[in-house]
């Protein structure tokens, strides 16, 4: 038997409020980080990221169940938002909105992917981000969508104030899973996760559970799609729906350690900022040294960075 | 308790068929309130297909299930256990990753079928869970799984407790106090409907049996009885009984 040392008490005020002090300080750090460092698109591209994971750990993290096609969130998120700018001529906070419901709505077209589960359910739900995908950049759509063309936002375009609202969707996506860790809700989820039928029996509507997750999890990818479509303002469909994004969500996320507010944050921060330093100092090795850091953590460190501290007790925020 | 009591549960010609297979052909009893009713018969009878329709698990194919006065055949699974109906499994399913206290507070905030709060220390105390309370669940031995997943059902306060081999790897120490707490909690008014092969622990926990075989009940009795009955002798041993 494998025992793990018993968990440390934790004062459970204490405990929510050292999640509560990390989540104000990541979006505290995020937001001041533009009056020091002047590559705003670095930095954006790091709330991104930082958002899209928490995100994915909503949905992967506390049920379970693995979205390959989270970008198809993340590109009806941005089309959404271009799509009322274009056509609509909507401001872009109400854009944003008009972003978060496209997602909103897919995620509701496909929960019926949930009687799938494990590798099925991630690739069928790859799949449809795929058809969605094709529909956006289907030339026969182009009054619509524009086509494979693109979209240019060049009216809407002020990338000080996309930045600040991005930053102001991670805090609330940070706030969101500090949450999940420390309520009821969120340890019911965690129930579902370790197993539905007991978590039915112990009273948990497993199928309410499972999609409030799913549209949480929707829901915040859809509005980091509408920052990065207000952000950028010129973008094409594969730019939108870049497999690049689930990955990057899925390998940050699993890399820091599921189901925690640490985990994800860590992943980003310590792998996109390799990706950002190796990629362009010596690129010629990025690949080989990115590559030798995932095998060696999915072979020693499954359950990502702080299992190291989780395995012996520490409860990690 | 007398089988002729105001029964807590109605279970009429119940079906579940598995494809060309019938696991339940029409199975019929009544479970009055406190009583215990052992469910017994050789592997593949219908047994545990009988608790996992009852509980919602899998839907039936025909007949009816009644609890307290309404009909709860395809009800879901957490729906049941909110009206106080609970479980547990032949295979322990603990959250593992959970404490063994998290395990029983998913339940009881919940599952929680009314009456009195449940005190989970206490809980935890009296089925010597207690000192394991903040490890995660998976820390724990098949025995103690086992034991959790009993807390975790009575941390619903049900008023039916369905248990499927829940004696089964337990030492003998282990039999005996699960079949005292067994009988604690049915002295308390808890029914039970209990799946056991062990026949000694059935005869020390349920009032009464019925032997199941090829999803048909073929009797139904006193477990001495059950004993010197021909069928399910046949059953039990093969071959031809004598009288």
């Amino acid at each position: 038997m494998n025992v793990t040392p018993e968990a440390r008490p934790v004062n459970a005020r204490r405990r929510i409020l050292g999640d509560l002090l990390l989540a104000a300080a990541v979006a505290c750090v995020m937001a001041v980080a533009p009056s020091v460092y002047s590559n705003q698109l670095l930095l954006f591209n790091f709330v991104m990221f930082l958002t899209l994971s928490q995100g994915l750990n909503v949905i992967y993290g506390f049920t379970g169940y693995l979205p390959f096609g989270y970008v198809g969130f993340f590109g009806a998120g941005a089309y959404g938002f271009a799509l009322a700018v274009m056509h609509l001529h909507a401001p872009p906070l109400a854009a944003m909105a008009a972003g978060a419901g496209a997602a909103l709505v897919l995620a509701l077209v496909l929960t019926p992917l949930f009687r799938l589960s494990g590798a099925y359910f991630a690739i069928a739900n790859l799949a449809a981000a795929q058809a969605v995908y094709e529909v956006i950049s289907n030339p026969a759509l182009e009054d619509i969508t524009k086509g494979p063309y693109g979209v240019s936002l060049s009216g809407v375009y002020a990338p000080d104030t996309s930045y600040a609202v991005s930053v102001a969707v991670l805090t609330a996506t940070l706030f969101l899973v500090v949450w999940l860790r420390n309520s009821r809700f969120g340890l019911s989820l965690r129930a579902i996760k370790e197993d539905p039928i007991s978590a039915a029996m112990s009273g948990v509507s497993v199928v309410r559970g499972r999609t409030i997750a799913w549209l949480c999890s929707a829901l915040i990818a859809g509005l980091v799609g509408g920052t990065f479509a207000w952000q950028i303002s010129v973008f094409y469909p594969e730019t939108a729906f870049s497999a690049q994004f689930s990955i990057f969500a899925v390998v940050f996320t699993l890399f820091g350690g599921v189901a925690t507010l640490t985990g994800p944050l860590l992943g980003v921060f310590i792998l996109y900022g390799i990706y950002n330093t190796i990629g362009i100092t010596v690129p010629q090795y990025f690949q080989l040294i990115y590559g030798t850091l995932i095998v060696a953590l999915v072979l020693f460190l499954p359950n990502g960075l702080v299992s190291l501290l989780t395995k012996r007790g520490y409860r990690v925020p | 308790m007398s089988p002729d009591a105001t029964p807590l549960l109605t279970v009429d010609r119940l079906e579940k068929r598995f494809g060309g297979f019938r696991a339940l052909d029409g199975v019929s009893f009544r479970l009055a309130q406190g009583e215990v009713l052992g469910l017994v018969g050789p592997n593949g009878s219908g047994k545990t297909t009988c608790i996992n329709v009852i509980s919602g698990l899998y839907p039936g194919d025909g007949g009816q299930v009644v609890f307290e006065g309404q009909r709860i055949d395809g009800a879901s699974m957490h729906k049941l256990a909110r009206r106080g109906i609970n479980r547990t499994f032949q295979s322990p399913k603990p959250f593992l990753s959970l404490t063994v206290r998290e395990n029983v507070e998913v339940a009881a905030r919940y599952g929680h079928a009314g009456g009195a709060p449940v005190d989970l220390d206490a809980l935890l105390a009296s089925l010597e869970l207690d000192g394991h309370a903040n490890r995660p669940a998976e820390d724990l031995n098949s025995a103690q799984q086992k034991t959790l997943d009993l807390a975790r059902a009575l941390a619903t306060s049900p008023r039916l407790l369905l248990v499927d081999e829940l004696a089964a790897g337990l030492n003998p120490a282990e039999l005996n106090r699960m079949a005292d707490r067994l009988r604690q909690l049915a002295d308390g008014g808890m029914s039970m409907l209990v799946v056991e092969h062990l026949m000694g622990f059935i005869d020390r926990v349920t009032d009464r049996v019925i032997v199941l075989n090829a999803g048909r009940e073929i009797f139904e009795g006193t477990l001495a009885d059950a004993t010197r009955d021909p069928d399910v002798i046949r059953v039990f041993l093969g071959g031809t009984a004598h009288a």
